[in-house]
């Protein structure tokens, strides 16, 4: 058996801020991976994804882009390459492939079983990511077994899906890239929206992601927020990373031939049936994109440097049509295929601790749960906006990393 | 970016008491089994297409809850379909029902927001094609093909603010739910 001050599970972002933060506090730890640093980016993701974020944004503690296009935004195997140059650079305590199987909580602090054995700690930082397990609604068991069922962990590219037609349920970022790239191989494509956040790319001249983030939108706290459940449970913005920095939103999409139909509520006997409410979802995703281009707008206002931005703008409502489809047969029109772009939930199954809600999520305050020394990080709205993104795993991982340096101290009192 | 402010909300008044909903949803949220309701109506038949229904008590927060009084809604159908015309039809009850959900939840959701309200009138119009319940044409539903709500909004807000109002209490109107999306009906006979 091992022993360390502070095992982190997962070296991914949010797992090496905190090591970095332990680090410079001389808290002894160790990050358990069950991979390569950085695995999931590595082996999850589909094969045309890059970072919604652009590279500059990517900024962790004691490390920033250095490359020579800041405003990119960078595949998965450059994001691999950084984190991994940051684990060396951190020369953070990483054991690679050590997958933690259980974790029990004694007196003294956590036991941690893993397939490479057994460590003891006064105290644990989760941070093994949001986005383990790709949640799939449980109508979907009403799916024909001749339909192609994936999540997008499974899916790679548009090649190796069967021939014919694809439903794609959900209308986030995921959702709107998959379909993107799919329809544009001559397949079709029906993608069932629900709550969805549509955003353009690039506003006044500027990224999105850099004018949330001088607006102070990504800093707003979890102690801030009006309505802080909803705030964690918002889909994803609808943005793609590509080098021409286009938007992508559902005007696009129906005009490249996608087929927008409503949020998907029922499935039996090879034919799907789709909510009515699909205007008032593009009304709510259309005014709340206004709300966030109007505070920009004050923000160049009140900041004096209008001339240094392009003029405000608003964009086309999103139309999708008068005639939205309410019921799809599979067979008679050619879908063969169902991707179930539905969200992502953690994995806490080696979590042998009593901190779950009835819906199976850690209760924690900012990161903090309520059991002595256990820590969470990288989840949506953890602490701020910006929790669950890269740029966000520093501000995090500091606060947390000084509660838990708080906490041994009391504990050792 | 939302419109809520306390200073605000205090000095409008919808007639909705958002501190006591606020509190509900609170306490619901640690009791979902006080959450599960039951809404009853019992329906006697008149004379041809003319019903009398009754509307009393609910089972909701864990027991039977009983009203001041019982309501009575009757329904019948026009002259132009052979009947007496003595109520509205079934499909305008419908209607009827979408139209007060929406209009209830914009007063809620704007006393919320801290909007003070000074009139909302909602007009509603559904299509139907009878050669659905005429049994005319197989491939035509019995339902509406589509229906179409305005609302006329008079209040101290912008009009994107307006909007929002409305987008929400469609978001959280259970009436609009039950319309635009499919729900499993059991029926049984003595």
């Amino acid at each position: 058996m091992k022993v360390t001050t502070t095992v982190i599970v997962g070296a991914g972002h949010s797992g090496l801020a905190m090591s970095r933060h332990l680090a410079d506090r001389s808290i002894d730890h160790v990050l358990l991976e069950r991979g390569e640093v950085a695995n999931s980016w590595a082996t999850e993701r589909w094969d045309s994804l890059r970072l919604l974020t652009p590279n500059w944004q990517s900024r962790l503690p004691g490390f920033a882009y250095d490359g020579r296009d800041p405003d990119g935004y960078m595949q998965m195997s450059e994001v691999v390459g950084y984190l991994r140059r940051y684990a060396e650079l951190s020369r953070a305590p990483v054991q690679t492939s050590t997958r933690v199987v259980r974790v029990v909580k004694t007196d003294a602090g956590y036991e941690v079983t893993t397939d490479q054995g057994l460590w003891r700690c006064k105290a644990l930082v989760i941070a093994s990511g949001a986005c383990n397990i790709a949640s799939v609604p449980k109508l979907a068991d009403g799916l024909p077994a001749s339909i192609a069922s994936l999540t997008p962990m499974d899916y790679r590219n548009p090649s190796l899906l069967p021939d014919g037609g694809v439903m794609i349920v959900g209308a986030s970022a995921t959702g709107v890239q998959l379909a993107s790239e799919i329809q544009a191989t001559g397949r079709q494509v029906v993608l069932s929206t629900g709550e969805h956040v549509r955003v353009p790319r690039v506003y006044r001249g500027r990224d999105i992601k850099w004018w949330m983030d001088v607006i102070g939108a990504m800093d707003l706290r979890y102690d801030e927020v009006d309505d802080l459940k909803r705030a964690r449970n918002l889909p994803s913005l609808q943005l793609v990373g590509t080098p021409e920095r286009r938007s992508i939103d559902l005007n696009g999409l129906r005009e490249s031939g996608v087929e927008i139909i409503g949020r998907l509520v029922g499935l039996q006997g090879g034919k799907a049936q789709f909510s009515g409410a699909l205007a008032n979802q593009c009304a709510l995703a259309d005014l709340k994109m206004n709300r966030l281009l109007t505070s920009i707008d004050m923000w160049v206002t009140e900041s004096g440097q209008g001339g240094s931005f392009e003029a405000a703008c608003r964009y086309p409502p999103t139309d999708i049509g008068t005639n939205a489809r309410l019921s799809l047969e599979f067979a008679g029109n050619g879908i063969r295929t169902v991707i179930w772009a539905t969200g992502y939930r953690p994995d806490y199954s080696w979590l042998d601790v009593p901190v779950f809600d009835r819906k199976g999520r850690i209760v924690h305050d900012g990161g903090v749960v309520n059991v002595p020394g256990l820590y969470v990080l990288g989840l949506p709205f953890l602490r701020r906006r910006k929790s669950s993104f890269i740029d966000g795993a520093g501000d995090d991982a500091a606060d947390l990393a000084g509660r838990l340096s708080q906490d041994l101290d009391r504990a050792a009192a | 970016m939302t419109t809520t402010n306390d200073a605000n909300t205090a000095k409008v008044n919808n007639g909705v008491n958002v501190d006591a909903l606020l509190g509900a949803r609170e306490a619901l949220e640690q009791t979902p089994e006080a959450a599960q309701f039951k809404w009853r109506a019992t329906c006697d038949w008149v004379n041809g297409t003319h019903s009398r229904s009754v509307i009393g008590g609910f089972f909701g927060l864990g027991a039977e809850q009983g009203r001041d009084q019982s309501f009575t809604v009757e329904a019948d159908h026009p002259k132009q379909f052979a009947a007496e015309d003595l109520a509205p039809t079934p499909v305008e009850l419908v209607l009827s029902g979408l139209a007060s959900c929406l209009t209830g939840g914009i007063a809620a959701v704007a006393q919320r927001r801290g909007i003070q309200l000074h009139s909302v009138k909602a007009t509603v119009e559904a299509d139907m094609d009878l050669q659905g319940i005429l049994g005319i044409d197989e491939d035509v539903r019995n339902g509406f093909s589509a229906v179409r709500v305005h609302f006329d909004i008079k209040a101290d807000a912008s009009q994107d603010d307006i909007k929002a109002l409305v987008a929400q209490s469609q978001k959280r109107s259970a009436v609009f739910d039950i319309i635009t999306s499919p729900t499993n009906v059991y029926v049984t006979v003595n």
